[in-house]
């Protein structure tokens, strides 16, 4: 059991965004960046793999954030501090790959930005330089800017609806950056929706710039044994849980994964509607 | 073997060897209680009766763990019910889970003096009820545990092997901590094995009398992860490790079109319905989909575990995919002759050559290539070859993939001194032994042997337990330059 020690709502518009800090001792202290837990809600929950968004490894606690999207995570967003999570399991994935690099560019997109962050904050402490860029659908969405400027020497933030800082997507900004402005990067880092890891590695392929992905596919298990989270990369499959989450962008097949994202979009509306009703009973 | 019969007079000859009552085909084939209801008291006293009780039995021989077949037998037949319990437990911990998944055919019941001119005695059958008796009754006493030696053991996985080991190690006095990846105990018993096979609460009861008995397991612990081995002997002062973490990763079929939605493991979907209940979707969180048409690739007793759930999950169709015939058949003889009454269709003789997806992205069928028995191979089984030409479409809306795993990398990536073989198992000195090439670990199960059986890992468990036991009194280890 694991204790919810605070708990954070970063946005209340619907899916809300919310953040747990969750006693964990001995997952903090093995936590590398990129790194996922696997939790568990309740007797009849689901596993839900969720990158680790942040760790206090001294005081042994780490944090989650998810958006409520899906029975689930709603039922989740029902819990309040004090509360306690049944099962976390982690961490889990292969770590990110992180050394001097010289420029990194972070991007994370949405709540992906929340996974991003400690790869920024490790290569920062590796020696990059590191300049990040938040992408969110309008100003009440974006999360953990104070965090991302902590964890970066530069912070560029855009927003779909221009509500906050330059209207556009980071797509729009990291051409800029590579374009216009010049700047020479060495890698680029970026968590987020399919659509847009897809894009952001349509950007950077042309100017042969390394790009790493961390890919959140649906799992079972999340430790190799199911091959729900399978992708192609390269033209060979691979188990997300456990030769990832991250991998080369510019061999993933973004069209494929997408397709397999939407299999149990039924199920998951079916679920969605049955817990909305309970909760306005319970309400 | 002839004069052994020509010593014993059976004492009942003729009694037929007792039918399992189950439930009707046609209705257990679209629910997910126990398909078999077990021996009343009136059948197990028949059945003990057609026991023998031979001077030289050979059953125990058969017996991967070596139960002492003919005593309990024996005590049954005095309706001693709870001591024929004992006597199967001084050599196997779980004879509730065995009674119901070994495959007796090829073990105990395959040299059966008695089926040498009628059918052998049930065996299974008669382990099955009276371990089901105390389950219904209560009754029999926790194991006496020696005195603590002061010595921690680290058992890797909460599978039949490590619970297995779990035991014995804790009789002997040692402490013992289990850690388990998932958030249930029991390994393949609860993830892998349906609930109309082996109902998990029997699972759940063999876990608590371990608890009961002082062993802590941890869940949710994915040793290589969360802690290395290293970790475990020289920070947490574990003195031996024993790591039996199974052979869990799933192959698939390198054919086109495998990553189609509406293509499976056999893993995913079993954990999915067993694991986590997704057969009682939306009650459990975790969805399944119904297919109407559904192929299993394979034909283990995995694939027929795989494509029994899909029929009880609402198939119209459910096909087993082999590519040899009938005889070559890898699964227990009763999980095939179950789903044949159950109305699987065996396609035969039939390998897949490419899944067909349509615009979505989904499976609508699978182009298959009809086969003929060629000359024996290397396992002595005939080698399907190909008939040119024969290439058919069957339609389809899912295919689950049934043929085979091997081991999950994982721990071989941060325990460094673990020796590995050719095929990615873990090398041992002998599996008899389970001594691998680091010194204080030892290794069994399907992680040394490949995908094998649960009652093997259960034999292994029990070596390594010996083993390890030794190894903690003597501090001996092997080298492989001395091997």
């Amino acid at each position: 059991m694991h204790e919810i020690l605070k708990k954070t709502v970063w946005s209340d518009q619907v899916p809300r965004i919310t953040e747990f800090v969750l006693d964990a001792p001995e997952i903090a202290r093995a936590h590398q960046a990129g790194q996922f837990v696997i939790i568990i809600n309740g007797e009849t929950g689901e596993r839900i793999p969720l990158t680790i968004a942040a760790k206090d490894a001294e005081k042994g606690t780490i944090s989650i954030l998810f958006q409520e999207v899906g029975a689930s995570t709603m039922m989740l967003g029902q819990m309040n501090e004090g509360d306690k999570l049944m099962h976390v399991a982690g961490p889990l994935g292969k770590p990110t790959h992180v050394e001097k690099f010289g420029t990194v560019v972070c991007i994370g997109g949405g709540v992906g930005i929340a996974p991003v962050h400690p790869i920024a904050q490790a290569m920062k402490a590796a020696g990059n330089r590191v300049i990040s860029i938040l992408g969110a659908r309008n100003k009440d969405l974006l999360i953990y800017e104070d965090y991302m400027r902590a964890a970066s020497h530069e912070v560029r933030i855009t927003t779909d609806d221009g509500s906050y800082h330059k209207k556009g997507f980071v797509t729009d900004e990291l051409k800029g950056m590579i374009e216009v402005e010049k700047i020479p990067i060495d890698l680029v880092v970026v968590i987020g929706p399919p659509i847009m890891m897809k894009f952001v590695c349509k950007v950077t392929e042309p100017h042969k710039i390394q790009t790493f992905a961390s890919l959140n596919t649906i799992m079972v298990d999340g430790t190799g044994m199911c091959g729900a989270c399978r992708v192609t990369v390269g033209g060979q499959t691979k188990f997300v849980c456990v030769d990832g989450p991250e991998f080369d962008g510019h061999q993933v097949d973004y069209d494929e994964m997408m397709a397999r994202q939407r299999q149990y979009l039924p199920e998951e509306k079916l679920a969605v509607d049955i817990c909305k009703k309970k909760m306005c009973h319970s309400a | 073997m002839s004069d052994e019969i020509k010593d014993e007079k059976p004492k009942k000859p003729k009694v037929p060897r007792q039918p399992m009552p189950e439930q009707d085909a046609h209705k257990r084939a679209r629910n997910f209680e126990e398909v078999t209801t077990g021996y009343t008291e009136e059948q197990a006293l028949l059945e003990a009766s057609r026991c023998i009780q031979c001077k030289k039995p050979l059953c125990t021989t058969g017996c991967p763990v070596g139960i002492d077949i003919k005593s309990f037998i024996g005590l049954i037949s005095e309706k001693n019910y709870l001591g024929a319990l004992g006597k199967i437990k001084e050599s196997s911990l779980l004879p509730a889970v065995c009674g119901r998944v070994c495959p007796q055919e090829m073990q105990c019941e395959n040299v059966c003096i008695v089926g040498k001119k009628n059918e052998p005695v049930a065996i299974g059958r008669l382990e099955r009820f009276v371990a089901d008796y105390q389950g219904k009754h209560g009754g029999g006493d926790l194991p006496k545990c020696a005195p603590s030696t002061g010595k921690k053991v680290a058992v890797v996985g909460a599978g039949p092997s490590g619970l297995t080991a779990a035991f014995d190690l804790t009789v002997l006095g040692h402490k013992v901590t289990v850690f388990e990846a998932l958030h249930k105990a029991g390994g393949v018993l609860v993830y892998g094995i349906p609930e109309f096979r082996l109902p998990k609460a029997i699972v759940e009861r063999e876990v608590k009398v371990l608890e009961a008995m002082g062993v802590e397991i941890k869940l949710n612990y994915v040793i290589g992860k969360i802690k290395t081995i290293d970790q475990l002997m020289q920070e947490d002062g574990y003195d031996a490790v024993y790591v039996c973490n199974g052979a869990g990763l799933p192959w698939f079929m390198g054919v086109p079109g495998e990553n189609l939605n509406g293509v499976f493991s056999a893993n995913e979907f079993l954990t999915r319905s067993n694991l986590m209940k997704a057969f009682d979707f939306p009650n459990y969180e975790t969805p399944i989909k119904k297919f109407k048409n559904v192929a299993v690739v394979g034909g283990g007793n995995v694939a027929m575990d795989a494509v029994r759930t899909a029929l009880r999950l609402g198939a119209e169709n459910a096909y087993i995919v082999y590519r040899r015939s009938k005889d070559e058949l890898p699964a227990r003889a009763e999980e095939i002759e179950h789903a044949g009454h159950e109305g699987v269709k065996f396609q035969l003789l039939t390998a897949p050559v490419r899944v067909i997806g349509n615009d979505e992205g989904w499976v609508s069928g699978m182009e298959c290539l009809q086969m003929e028995l060629g000359e024996p191979d290397d396992s002595g089984r005939r080698r399907p070859v190909a008939k040119k030409g024969s290439e058919f479409v069957m339609e389809l809306d899912a295919v689950i993939v049934s043929i085979g795993t091997s081991s999950n990398p994982l721990l071989f990536q941060t325990t460094p001194g673990l020796g590995q073989t050719k095929k990615g198992y873990i090398e041992v000195e002998s599996e008899e032994s389970c001594r691998t090439t680091k010194k204080g670990v030892f290794a069994g199960g399907d992680i040394v042997t490949g995908a094998a059986t649960v009652i093997l890992a259960m034999g292994a468990g029990r070596n390594a337990a010996k083993n390890i036991d030794k190894y903690l009194k003597d501090g001996e280890w092997w080298s492989k330059e001395n091997a």
